[in-house]
């Protein structure tokens, strides 16, 4: 029997962007207020997951050819190597800090370096669950 | 601020992650991994050297201060551990090169390989509870894989075993944590031993002791070693030689720590403990040993009994005990390493897994048998091999705690040590060859030079001993006086 699921098809195709944002406000938003790498990685990963439902595994594959497994290995790297980059300033390893910056548009911004830290996070919390997800439908 | 404390942990998992990248060149994966524990093995020598030079090391991640960060602390009980596994690591690795097991190759076995020792050694150096059981994890997280990994079916139904056991004693190990910290507040071990110590270490504490002595008894193998054999026997050689030389005795490791510097109060009580769950596993391994024919469950029985003899000296609990452990620790992470290699090298050359159905082996493989015999003799405690020392020493301190029936146990069981490996050796080493010259399987090189190197290690150390003694005596000291590892993991100056 041939599913229908045009209403799940067209519905993703917005949510999707819906989750991608919320997922990167999230992201941002933990630098002081509840969220962070790891529950804006889960959200981010969670728009891969509805994709990978409403379509099938070769159609999103086509649209987004990524080897999961990488994504989650570039993101431990990335994380890793910004707790090292702190040796190169003589810090202890894992040492963050943060400046003021005046930028073009957003004024008077405050970047840090643990938003390194955290994207690797992210990465390594996306990469993770993606590759959960697809080996668990190749099982069924 | 010692940067250089994290390296042995997080060099392996960077090269680890990296070599993912590096999937189809199985020359990369191999030569990397090696290298990066020669390294890690260089720089533990190094931090060694310079905690004997300047007593107790810490490293703060982050820059906050013990006790509301995450600290590692080396002190030279530690390090030297740290070292020997990065040593026998490199070796067992070096075989897995030559091995070429390429369908395990291509699954990433030699990143999971570099994990398994991050975690290992992060759990050594590690001076926080909490990350204690986290560098548990990561080194666990690697071995279920290395367990399951190449999908056979004898790995996979001892797999579920090895992961539903090892689960079940990591929620026992957080419930302990959740004790510990309901009770006393932290979860850094200098500070909680400051803290029992101002308590006295009450009977609630004692329990939460006794909670953690069944989680890490799991790990060890003490007493519960139930899933040991089965699941040692389903890996690879090399892997198997990593798990047999490397995981329980982290187990061992953590004991030491809790027993010496954390629960050190009521002897009476836990030390008694440790001692009657030390006889249990001497006797229960030492028939074990005897018991079976195969070969790869008599290895295994035989880290049993050499987990009983370590603790021997933890319920002795005197000085000398205490050097004795440590000494026999070190020896019997090399040797069961070397142990486990040589009964894989044995099965793999004769395809035989039971000692009867091979004979005359050294014929054709000379250097094995003797190298085999080595073993033997440094695993029963002859002179002037490494087990010797160990065991003298954790006589001597027994004897001097009045441990007799464990004295008498302890040694009796290196007699079942000595009498389960020699059967291999007379039935399978000795007498008219089984395997004719043409037919037999060639032995390369490079399978052979790490279990030389392991037996050449074994016989030095033994000789050595004067070189090594300095390092044991300071882990020692350090390990009987908690005050100066509080010193070390607490000052901010």
């Amino acid at each position: 029997m041939r599913e229908n699921d045009v209403i799940l098809q067209t519905v993703s195709k917005v949510a999707v962007f819906i989750i991608l944002t919320f997922g990167v406000y999230l992201f941002l938003a933990g630098h002081h207020n509840p969220g962070g790498g790891f529950i804006g990685g889960l959200t981010l990963s969670s728009a891969f997951v509805l994709l990978y439902l409403a379509f099938d595994v070769e159609t999103v594959n086509a649209g987004i050819p990524m080897d999961y497994k990488m994504v989650a290995a570039t993101g431990v790297l990335i994380s890793v190597f910004s707790g090292m980059g702190a040796l190169l300033f003589g810090s202890a390893f894992l040492s963050q800090t943060f400046a003021y910056f005046d930028l073009p548009i957003f004024g008077k911004t405050e970047l840090a370096t643990v938003v390194l830290f955290e994207s690797g996070i992210a990465l390594g919390v996306v990469g993770v669950v993606v590759t959960i997800m697809i080996s668990i439908s190749e099982d069924v | 601020m010692n940067n250089i404390l994290v390296f042995p942990m997080v060099l392996p998992i960077i090269v680890g992650v990296l070599l993912l990248f590096f999937r189809s060149n199985p020359n990369i994966q191999r030569w990397c991994s090696v290298l990066t524990m020669v390294v890690v093995f260089l720089i533990s020598l190094w931090i060694l050297e310079k905690v004997m030079n300047e007593g107790i090391l810490r490293l703060d991640f982050g820059e906050w201060a013990p006790p509301f960060g995450i600290t590692f602390v080396a002190d030279a009980f530690a390090m030297l551990l740290v070292s020997t596994a990065s040593l026998v690591s490199i070796l067992c690795l070096l075989y897995a090169v030559f091995a070429r097991d390429e369908r395990r190759e291509k699954f990433f076995l030699y990143p999971f390989l570099l994990l398994l020792v991050a975690g290992v050694n992060g759990a050594f150096l590690t001076g926080d509870l909490f990350n204690l059981f986290v560098c548990f994890e990561v080194m666990l997280l690697a071995s279920y894989v290395l367990m399951t990994l190449g999908g056979e079916k004898k790995q996979l139904t001892e797999g579920i075993k090895y992961i539903l056991i090892n689960i079940l004693s990591s929620w026992f190990f957080l419930l302990g944590i959740a004790y510990m910290y309901g009770t006393l507040g932290t979860l850094n071990l200098a500070q909680l031993s400051q803290r029992i110590a101002e308590a006295g270490q009450p009977p609630l504490l004692t329990t939460i002791s006794i909670l953690f002595l069944i989680v890490f008894s799991l790990k060890a193998g003490l007493v519960l070693y139930f899933w040991l054999p089965g699941s040692y026997g389903a890996l690879p050689t090399a892997v198997s030689a990593l798990f047999a030389a490397l995981l329980t005795k982290v187990g061992v490791y953590a004991l030491f720590r809790f027993f010496t510097l954390l629960f050190y109060h009521e002897p009476s009580i836990t030390h008694t403990i440790i001692g009657l769950m030390a006889i249990v596993t001497m006797v229960g391994g030492s028939l074990g040993a005897i018991a079976y024919v195969d070969l790869s469950k008599i290895a295994a029985y035989n880290v049993v009994i050499a987990i009983g003899f370590i603790l021997v000296g933890l319920a002795s609990h005197n000085v000398e005990a205490i050097q004795g452990s440590i000494y026999y620790l070190i020896h019997d992470i090399l040797v069961k390493g070397l142990l486990f290699l040589l009964i894989g090298t044995v099965i793999y050359l004769s395809g035989k897994t039971r000692f009867h159905q091979a004979s005359g082996l050294i014929t054709n493989y000379p250097l094995l048998g003797w190298i085999f015999l080595i073993t033997i003799l440094s695993l029963g405690g002859i002179p002037p091999f490494s087990g010797f020392a160990g065991k003298l020493l954790i006589g001597q301190g027994a004897l001097g705690a009045g441990e007799y029936v464990l004295t008498a146990v302890a040694f009796l069981s290196s007699l079942f040590v000595l009498y389960s490996l020699l059967r291999i050796f007379l039935n399978m080493f000795w007498g008219e060859t089984s395997i004719r010259t043409q037919n037999q399987i060639p032995l390369s090189k490079g399978m052979l030079a790490p279990c030389l190197v392991l037996a050449a290690l074994t016989a030095g150390l033994g000789l050595g001993m004067d070189v090594v003694s300095p390092y044991v005596t300071e882990a020692a000291h350090v390990l009987m006086n908690p005050e100066l590892y509080i010193e070390g993991a607490l000052n901010n100056e």
